[in-house]
């Protein structure tokens, strides 16, 4: 290629990468800066000097994090949690997909379509109000309507641990299946009619028809949905941790997650060091879970693999 | 299907419209308190169905309080400002990603695709924006961090763009002597109205619902948005209720109504755009989750 052509070529493409500076300036600090600044779980951290230039003290932060209690229990309560929000939450929306495929009627298929997805559009801090309704221990729904009149006394729900691992599972289910559901019925409704038709000419029944066409149709999304939570198995939702069970010390041992501990650790405790260091724990095991929950979906099917 | 299968239906249906039901009536509940008297809600609790119906709460919300107002306000602002700039943002970075020709195309696509699969984390990042950029208690706080550009959108947009805008329309508007800038904005945007509008509503959903960057970023009360607010009132609830335990004075706290009234509020625009637009949520969900 001569000179002339190159320049004619970089002219008419100069206007493209002119568009892709704002976007690539704004990663760039959102996105990579902070990457750079994980070296700060290494630091003893000083406001003066900032994140780069603060004394480096080795594993120092590491060592401490984990010589505590709350290492262990916020990677339990992390891992435990989401896998447990994996099983239960893809087998409602699976079950979920499949019921709304199977109504007959339009309009009720899409108000019910409609209706399951509010709850994932509403903010964590209105969930918290919306739980707090029902949980309180004066005026709340259960025990003043529920509990009062079966004879039983009131329940101090947000100072009793014991209840708090079921009530987090079942407010993320209620705020999320809605969308997991929507996800899995956009795939149910692209099976193909004959399937169904050859299967009842074979005699199927509707538990086989289910089993043998409409979940392994829906194999592929199911990998892909259950690996892309499996890599992010060491994060959680901040607000449904903290926010929803109103940041109750007496719930700490069953609500502390990574995440809602990092926010402690930096905000409230002002153990920056701690916190950095359990920051740099969830990014890289998070990394390291992501590309091997990937290199999983390439063996299993290539297709559905995100990388 | 040849299902003869009345008895069917009715189980389907019964189950979906339990889970409907299940997903609905909590909002109810939210709604019922707020338009209870006060006197009511401490005597029976919160109720499905109001008691005594009671409208002060709302009546205080608009014409006394002059917070809520704010951070309605804000959060208006914030929620506009943030998703135009967002959009503007998304839309210059997807368009060149979708050039097949441009040299150098994967390298920037792997520079943002990165970002899903490392992160820095709430520690550095915090760090940052407060100590290099200085940005809290401005109202960039509740706009920038994190918020404005995100790998999903791109790839969303991208994806759009490559598969429902023809080589040969690009083509033609290059042939007439259009240039790039005029071939996105008067060729390619027009012809992308079923995502921009997706991409609308996804963005200005995580605005209008963002607390975070409200709780990280911000402690001056006159830069609350309704969300944070929102929060901050629950917390006030819980010190008043500790301080009381300890024997301290009661102050005064918003009543449950009140608080109640304000959660309302906040949920409120999303209700009001969400059955006109549900189409276009659905499919912004469905692709964002599966081809994303």
């Amino acid at each position: 290629m001569n000179k002339k052509s190159t320049f004619v070529k970089w002219r008419r493409y100069l206007p493209l990468y002119l568009m892709l500076i704002p976007g690539a300036v704004y990663i760039f600090i959102n996105n990579y800066i902070p990457m750079a600044g994980l070296i700060m779980a290494f630091e003893k951290y000083d406001y003066k000097l900032g994140m780069f230039k603060s004394p480096k003290i080795g594993l120092d932060n590491f060592t401490y994090l984990f010589a505590t209690k709350d290492a262990l229990n916020i990677t339990r309560n992390t891992l435990l949690y989401n896998a447990v929000f994996i099983i239960l939450g893809n087998i409602l929306a699976i079950t979920v997909a499949v019921l709304l495929n199977d109504v007959r009627s339009k309009t009720k298929k899409k108000l019910y379509q409609t209706l399951i997805l509010i709850p994932y559009l509403i903010s964590t801090v209105i969930v918290s109000y919306i739980v707090y309704g029902f949980l309180n221990t004066q005026n709340g729904f259960i025990n003043n309507s529920i509990l009062e009149p079966l004879g039983k006394n009131g329940i101090a729900w947000y100072s009793q641990p014991k209840y708090w691992p079921f009530i987090i599972t079942f407010v993320y289910l209620w705020k999320n299946f809605g969308y997991s559901s929507i996800i899995y019925f956009a795939t149910v409704v692209g099976i193909d009619k004959t399937y169904y038709e050859a299967a009842v000419i074979d005699g199927a029944t509707r538990w086989q028809q289910v089993r043998y066409v409409t979940l392994s149709s829906l194999k592929p999304t199911i990998i892909t949905l259950v690996l892309m939570s499996i890599g992010r198995i060491f994060y959680s939702d901040f607000g449904l941790f903290y926010q929803v069970p109103m940041n109750s010390g007496a719930l700490i041992d069953v609500t502390n997650t990574i995440d809602t501990y990092v926010y402690r650790g930096l905000t409230t405790l002002n153990n920056v060091g701690m916190s950095a260091a359990a920051g740099f724990y969830q990014s890289i095991v998070g990394f390291i879970l992501v590309l091997t929950a990937n290199m999983i979906v390439r063996k299993v099917s290539r297709e559905n693999a995100l990388f | 299907m040849v299902i003869k299968d009345t008895k069917y239906q009715v189980v389907v249906n019964t189950v979906l419209i339990i889970l409907s039901l299940m997903c609905v009536m909590p909002f109810i509940l939210l709604l019922s308190s707020s338009i209870t008297s006060e006197t009511a809600l401490v005597k029976t609790g919160y109720r499905f169905w109001p008691t005594e119906i009671d409208l002060s709460a709302y009546k205080y919300l608009l014409m006394d309080s002059t917070s809520i107002v704010r951070g309605y306000a804000i959060s208006f602002f914030v929620t506009i400002v943030g998703t135009l700039t967002s959009l503007m943002l998304t839309t210059l970075y997807a368009y060149p990603l979708s050039r097949k020709n441009l040299p150098g195309r994967n390298i920037f696509a792997f520079y943002i695709f990165f970002t899903m699969l490392f992160n820095g984390g709430l520690v550095p990042g915090y760090m940052m924006w407060t100590q290099m950029f200085h940005i809290k208690n401005t109202i960039f706080a509740l706009i920038v961090p994190g918020l404005l550009l995100n790998a999903f959108n791109v790839i969303m947009m991208r994806t759009y763009f490559t598969t429902n805008i023809p080589e040969e329309v690009l083509e033609a508007a290059r042939i007439d002597g259009g240039g790039e800038l005029y071939i996105l904005t008067k060729v390619v945007l027009p012809m992308s109205k079923p995502i921009i509008v997706t991409l609308v509503l996804l963005i200005g959903l995580s605005y209008w619902n963002d607390w975070l960057n409200g709780l990280y970023y911000v402690n001056r009360d006159n830069l609350y948005s309704i969300q944070v607010l929102l929060k901050k009132m629950m917390d006030d609830i819980e010190m008043i209720k500790k301080a009381s335990a300890a024997g301290a004075s009661t102050m005064k706290m918003p009543s449950i109504s009140i608080r109640m009234a304000v959660a309302v509020m906040g949920a409120l625009p999303i209700m009001c755009v969400y059955p006109f637009f549900q189409k276009y949520f659905v499919k912004g969900i469905v692709i964002g989750a599966v081809k994303g």
